[in-house]
């Protein structure tokens, strides 16, 4: 194996553990929030890491543009879905668990007048 | 490289497993929305993953078009659940 390989390797590693640990959050975490918080990792910073080292082991130009257009719009995409799934739980009454302080009713009170 | 990429997948076909438990075990609709948008992670981490194997990019159109889907499809749900309630 050259370094290359061995830098390939680790990053599809990192990744491929990133989404069993969000999965194994899913299971262990108590309450929408915490799991959310561990789901949404391996959505950007996984699929980055994995597809920048599939980009690099790409023989066709075509290939290696594809992958880093997946990134790109990945970085986009994937905080505006939890973004949105998150206020959605907030405002269809999901129990917060464990938060003593709910700054947010504030401004969602404000918000509505 | 093909060890590797075998370790990789069969974390992913565990991670995958780990989703669908969590999809059928009871919770609200957050949860499950939660749950199958990690499992569309997992398969596009699978299909990199499978591209870095096979080292052809024969795959990475349905790579690009599963990532698409995957946030449409929770915006839509996330948008219904918002009208709808938990």
């Amino acid at each position: 194996m050259s370094a290359a390989d061995l830098v390939v390797a680790a990053l599809l590693l990192v990744g491929v553990t990133l989404s069993l640990l969000a999965a194994v959050g899913l299971n262990r975490f108590t309450n929408v929030y915490s799991r959310m918080h561990a789901a949404t990792k391996p959505a950007t910073l996984g699929v980055v890491l994995v597809a920048a080292a599939a980009s690099t082991r790409m023989a066709d130009p075509d290939d290696t543009v594809k992958l880093l257009v997946v990134i790109v719009l990945q970085l986009i995409t994937a905080p505006v879905g939890a973004h949105l799934v998150g206020r959605a739980a907030y405002r269809g009454g999901t129990p917060l668990g464990p938060l003593t302080l709910d700054e947010l009713a504030e401004a969602e009170h404000r918000r509505d007048g | 490289m093909t060890a590797v990429t075998t370790v990789c997948l069969a974390v992913l076909v565990v991670a995958g497993l780990l989703c669908l438990v969590r999809l059928a075990r009871p919770g609200s609709l957050a949860d499950r929305i939660v749950a199958l948008d990690t499992l569309l992670v997992v398969t596009v981490t699978g299909i990199a993953v499978a591209a870095v194997r096979s080292g052809s990019g024969a795959f990475l159109d349905a790579l690009l078009v599963t990532s698409l889907l995957g946030f449409v499809g929770t915006t839509t749900v996330a948008r219904f659940m918002e009208r709808r309630g938990p």
